[in-house]
């Protein structure tokens, strides 16, 4: 079992548009609207930079700044970037781009092509020279990324940085890879589990064939649903309510991850 | 403070050398490349290329064999070499198939799948194949799930995908895990395939070179994109006494640019550090430095003033890139298995093509294979976006 803190959470989803603005909906005080996210224009980029970035750079950029926003600057900060697809307009554009007379691929398309675009981006304009992975785990990529940025802080004894992100695919991918909304979350966790600056404490463990845990709200399980990273909910809501429970998060199709949140 | 080193009871390696360990070691005694010119259907570029030979033949297991397409072929054709299999299986019966992960590197996993989909779209309503399946090939994740469910592991399992670190990192993510009890051993490995994304990218960056590659050498002109894949069983050392011993790693992110290393190499610096102090061991104790060495002129000047800045110029170094090509995804878990190989049988591999070395360049780069007695080999692996990582390992016990 491994054991640690969440400082600080970030949130982008239609209707979720912002950890602060979006803990009275998870706690059910105020009504959940799935309104559309409005355009992204994280500050971390200069404007030149952000024309040259894609969706899904600024949706990784903007949901780590909601997080980190909320806590002071940390040092020596690690990152764990989690997608189960990366870029699909990017791939699209490349793709259809092969299929052409002298396969023009651009070369600001290309770069921006590596599942690690996003952390790279985030790495230069934030600064941080620390490790940084970024992974995949199909459906379960939010509970791979957890797992092993709990991994990662324990042994290195260093703040981490979690950021899981999908956005719908463009067509004609969208035929066959089913994202119905995009959504991206982001935790700051670390291993000092004693202090009182966190938002909770979880014990985390792989287990097993268990049903996963689910929404009781209608819309906001149909949200769950529509994208990997939006399997991350209930660790939300649990954190939102300050809710001391046990959850199943899915991560791969025979093991769940089993998420205690003990403290809070 | 020094890590628990991990014993690497099993390993393999597919490239364009071969099938399995003793082709690539063959080559690396004999200096003879297995890069060719580009021959890839569908593909007009001016370039050479490592090409694994009878992929096009290969057919996965039936009931695996939704996952089709050739990164996945090329990652059964290596698991199938060296009794690596079986030494897993060895692995499963003692420890059991819930106490073995599996972290898999990738750039591109299956995107030569997606590639052919676009060429036969429906040309009337722009539709994809029927037949196209993208959840098991192109995905990233399709790199870890198929081995996975060939080898019948039950662990935990992640693809990581940071461009040409991805199968170095594996190694570091393999030892936190274990350290942390999640696991009491794992797979680690790497696999990537030609593709008409990767060439056609590079190219668009004015990257490839239209001759063999050159690392280190003045007339350098770029890379020679190769196909590879590799697998390493990771074990405690106590629980594995004998075989080579991963001491070390250290990963960092340059925090510069996209596409260009930092030019001081600080990135890289940081990661050669890290892997040293992990390792317990000083600069002095190192006997052979495996280059990343791609033989672009800003990564090669890059990673040049790095080795430099930690080790001066007395350590051997070569690039393996001139045998091979850049396997990319692959680089890492190719270049971690050549050097168990030259640490094995005593090895410093040359830098293979090199013939004018680059006077502004002053790393003790190796021209012709030499054989002495070898104790810690580091590795180096550096990607897009900045991400670096290096590994050290220490010759069998």
């Amino acid at each position: 079992m491994i054991r640690v803190a969440i400082h600080a959470v970030g949130l982008m989803a239609p209707g979720l548009p912002g950890w602060r603005e979006s803990v009275a909906v998870l706690q059910g005080m105020t009504p959940y609207r799935q309104e559309p996210l409005p355009p992204l224009k994280p500050a971390m980029l200069k404007p030149n930079e952000r024309r040259r970035t894609t969706n899904t750079i600024k949706l990784a950029l903007e949901v780590s700044a909601d997080a980190l926003d909320q806590v002071p600057m940390q040092d020596e900060l690690l990152s764990v970037f989690a997608s189960t697809h990366g870029d699909l307009d990017i791939i699209n554009q490349i793709c259809t781009a092969l299929t052409q007379d002298e396969r023009p691929v651009s070369p600001t398309q290309f770069h921006n092509s590596v599942h690690n675009a996003p952390a790279g981006y985030w790495s230069i304009a934030a600064g941080y020279q620390q490790t940084s992975t970024s992974l995949a785990g199909s459906d379960g990529t939010f509970s791979a990324g957890l797992l092993d940025a709990a991994t990662q802080t324990v042994i290195e004894n260093k703040p981490v940085l979690l950021v899981a992100y999908d956005l719908p695919a463009p067509a004609p991918l969208n035929e066959v890879i089913t994202i119905d909304s995009t959504f991206a979350v982001s935790l700051l966790i670390s291993n000092q589990v004693e202090g009182k600056d966190n938002l909770g404490i979880i014990d985390i463990e792989t287990q097993p064939d268990l049903l996963e845990s689910k929404m009781q709200h209608a819309q906001m399980e149909a949200q769950r649903l529509a994208s990997p990273a939006a399997r991350s909910l209930p660790l939300l809501e649990a954190l939102a309510a300050r809710n001391k429970t046990i959850l199943n998060l899915p991560y791969l199709p025979d093991l769940n991850l089993k998420v205690g949140l003990a403290q809070c | 403070m020094a890590i628990s080193p991990l014993t690497i009871s099993s390993y393999t390696l597919t490239n364009a050398l071969g099938r399995g360990n003793n082709a690539s070691h063959v080559a690396l005694l004999e200096g003879r490349s297995g890069l060719r010119p580009c021959d890839l259907e569908d593909v007009g570029l001016k370039t050479w290329i490592g090409r694994v030979d009878g992929l096009e033949a290969i057919v996965l297991p039936e009931n695996l064999s939704t996952y089709d397409c050739r990164n996945n072929r090329l990652a059964y054709l290596a698991l199938q070499q060296d009794d690596f299999s079986e030494s897993v299986g060895r692995a499963i019966s003692q420890y059991g198939v819930e106490r073995i992960g599996i972290f898999i590197g990738t750039s591109t996993s299956g995107i030569a799948t997606t590639e052919q989909a676009y060429l036969h779209k429906n040309p009337t309503t722009g539709q994809l194949r029927a037949d196209y399946e993208p959840e098991k090939t192109h995905n990233v994740f399709s790199s870890a799930s198929f081995p996975r469910a060939f080898l019948g592991l039950r662990g935990p399992a992640l693809a990581i995908s940071t461009a040409c670190s991805s199968s170095a990192k594996v190694f570091a993510t393999a030892h936190r895990y274990i350290e942390a009890g999640l696991c009491d051993a794992a797979v680690v490995g790497g696999v990537d395939s030609l593709c008409m994304t990767t060439l056609y990218g590079f190219n668009s960056l004015d990257l490839i070179s239209e001759a063999p590659c050159r690392p280190w050498d003045i007339d350098r002109q770029g890379i020679n994109i190769g196909e590879a894949a590799g697998f390493a069983l990771l074990e405690k050392a106590d629980a594995a006494p004998t075989g080579p011993r991963l001491l070390g790693y250290g990963e960092s992110s340059d925090a510069y640019h996209m596409s260009t290393p930092h030019p001081q190499g600080a990135g890289a610096v940081l990661a050669m550090q890290q892997a040293l102090d992990r390792a317990g061991v000083t600069p002095d104790d190192i006997d052979y430095i495996n280059l990343h060495g791609t033989a672009t002129r800003a990564n090669d000047l890059a990673e040049d003033k790095a080795v430099v800045q930690c080790f001066g110029n007395r350590v051997s170094c070569s690039s393996t890139k001139g045998f091979i090509g850049h396997t990319l995804g692959a680089a890492g878990i190719t270049e971690a298995i050549i050097s168990l190989l030259c640490l094995n049988s005593d090895l410093v591999p040359p830098n293979l093509q090199t013939e004018n070395p680059d006077p502004e360049l002053y790393a003790n780069v190796t021209l012709t294979a030499e054989q002495r007695k070898l104790n810690h080999a580091l590795t180096n692996s550096f990607g897009f976006g900045g991400n670096n990582c290096s590994l050290l390992f220490g010759r069998p016990v």
